[in-house]
């Protein structure tokens, strides 16, 4: 009788979380579907179709909207930041994990403390510097700044994960007749492929999160990137294309989504630090 | 043979593998946060980028300014508000996803989706939620009878105006903050508690510990530095936000009900133009990174040490 109830309270709990968690996307499957007649009656359920659902405000976003360019806009940003992340970030972790020793551990924490410095603190300079080179409203902006902060967590990730791979391995190698840089790129490298895969999915969400470094850089509607390409374009003045606007930050949410969840523990474990033992 | 030797030389590989890094955090992370407090002290704009120093002029102007000092209150009120939120609320979600049920995969990936998906994104689902004539948080209210007709609990008015009316549109920025925030936090204590040595807990129950005696004088202790680190992310990630502020509300309803530093920051140095006075507002998150910064370092030489 007991375990009954523990395990009423136990499904009570987690589905008043659910629905917590959940409703905006609901709310936003809902919206898509819904016919604007419907949508615009304050008297009909918000939660479920009065009117048959329909299309129309798909049409609308993927034919009239710039939707697909602020998709595309944000694919080509994540992956050339992505790309500089694990060019900067793996050597530099590699070299802090391995052969600088105490002196090492203090570069990492101090690597570590730039991602406490956030882009509200830096977006005006920055800005000042984007004016000066001249990238303002282009993807080279962003693609030249975004790094700031997916470089130091990922360095700070791949160290923690180069350092838990045993060293015999690499030493092995180097006794084999390996120089120091050929033990890494033979030997350590394709044992640490899973930590630079989770760092790729990690920088690449933290790019399709950003929104204020876009904000301030980016005014040409044809250049932005998806969170301020919806927020700005599909809500002019006092006009809001509901329908467009709930569909766009459904699709755009659930791959990012899919992404992050699949590698979140590996991450987790990286920004709780110290505090937990593995 | 001397390449080689260059390959194998670690007093020389280890500075040149770290240099790009170096190089690039330098450039694009010290210079501009040294450029901030340079900023702060100079009457710089967009019109006239040539840097003088004017002292402590913008800092004084910011004190007696109504708009700043509202700013700084409201930050102030939604971190700490919804930090607490969040600490308590993640505390009880982790320990019912703890449990053994059907279908985690599928709870875990809706309950995590909040933090996953981009938060300007999740905070377009809100905005019609808190609509003023749409809002379907009225529509359910009406159902229930508990508004929209004389006599009804929340009044008489057909709608609440969530993001029209100071209390409410600062009450519903904490709730999207402690809604997005929830996730990491609870993901983080999990971590905590399943590092927690399964034979304490079974030696407690054993010697006949009670829940809330397990809670208070067991697991939160032993979670004390866990907590710590989820309270540093959180308190980071609302202290600094203005996503949330910006799409919501902008700072409204006006003047200033639910502006916050990062947000008048941004209206003054970058819609605004005048750089100067943005970054001395910005210079006000310092006090409080610097003290995130020291607990960041104290755990993470615990963390060296073990």
């Amino acid at each position: 009788m007991k375990k009954l109830f523990t395990r009423t309270g136990l499904y009570a709990g987690l589905g008043l979380f659910i629905v917590f968690a959940a409703a905006p996307f609901y709310i936003m499957l809902i919206t898509m579907f819904k016919r604007t007649h419907d949508l615009f009656n304050p008297n009909n359920n918000p939660f479920f179709f009065s009117e048959p659902p329909t299309l129309d405000h798909l049409r609308l976003l993927f034919g009239q909207t710039l939707f697909t360019t602020f998709l595309l806009n944000t694919l080509l940003v994540g992956i050339a930041v992505v790309l500089i992340t694990v060019l900067l970030a793996v050597p530099a972790a590699f070299s802090l994990a391995r052969m600088a020793g105490r002196w090492g551990d203090n570069m990492g924490i101090g690597i570590f403390l730039t991602y406490l410095v956030p882009p509200t603190l830096l977006f005006i300079p920055l800005s000042r510097v984007v004016a000066i080179l001249n990238i303002q409203n282009s993807l080279w902006s962003l693609i030249l700044v975004y790094p700031t902060f997916t470089v130091p967590f990922c360095t700070w990730l791949l160290m923690s994960f180069f350092k838990s791979i045993p060293k015999d391995i690499e030493e092995q190698a180097m006794i084999d007749g390996c120089s120091r840089m050929g033990a890494f790129f033979r030997v350590l490298l394709p044992l640490a492929i899973p930590g630079i895969i989770s760092v790729i999915v990690f920088a690449f969400t933290l790019v399709a999160n950003e929104y204020i470094y876009a904000l301030a850089f980016i005014q040409d509607s044809a250049k932005k990137t998806i969170g301020i390409g919806l927020t700005t374009e599909l809500v002019r003045g006092d006009v809001f294309y509901w329908g467009a606007l709930m569909g766009g930050a459904l699709l755009a949410s659930i791959p990012v989504a899919l992404l992050y969840t699949f590698f979140l523990d590996r991450i987790i474990s990286g920004l709780a630090m110290g505090g937990v033992k593995k | 043979m001397k390449a080689r030797r260059i390959l194998d030389r670690e007093d020389i590989l280890a500075p040149l593998l770290l240099l790009p890094t170096g190089l690039y955090i330098v450039l694009f992370v010290g210079f501009p946060f040294v450029m901030s407090f340079v900023y702060s002290i100079s009457n710089v704009t967009v019109g006239n980028p040539h840097i003088k120093i004017i002292g402590l002029k913008n800092f004084i102007s910011l004190l007696q300014d109504v708009a700043f000092r509202t700013s700084l209150v409201n930050t102030f009120i939604f971190t700490v508000v919804s930090v607490s939120l969040v600490i308590v609320l993640a505390h009880i979600l982790a320990e019912l996803l703890l449990r053994d049920f059907r279908g985690k995969w599928f709870v875990r990936f809706i309950v995590l989706m909040p933090w996953t998906a981009p938060i300007a994104l999740g905070a377009i689902g809100f905005l019609w939620f808190l609509d003023s004539v749409f809002s379907p948080i009225d529509w359910f209210l009406r159902m229930l009878g508990l508004l929209g007709k004389p006599g009804a609990l929340f009044g008489p008015a057909s709608n609440l105006y969530w993001l029209g009316r100071p209390g409410l549109a600062m009450a519903s920025v904490i709730l999207v903050h402690v809604w997005r925030l929830l996730p990491l936090a609870t993901v983080i204590l999990i971590a905590g508690m399943n590092s927690i040595p399964k034979e304490i807990i079974e030696a407690a129950q054993m010697d006949g510990a009670g829940y809330f005696r397990r809670l208070f004088h067991i697991n939160l202790p032993l979670l004390f530095p866990v907590i710590g680190v989820t309270v540093l992310f959180a308190t980071f990630f609302t202290f600094t936000d203005m996503t949330v502020v910006w799409i919501l509300t902008r700072g409204g309803p006006p003047p200033n009900a639910t502006q916050v530093l990062a947000s008048l920051s941004f209206l003054t140095g970058i819609e605004g133009g005048d750089l100067a006075q943005g970054a001395a507002i910005a210079i006000f998150f310092f006090p409080v990174l610097a003290g995130l910064a020291i607990i960041v370092l104290k755990l993470a030489k615990k963390a060296v040490v073990t």
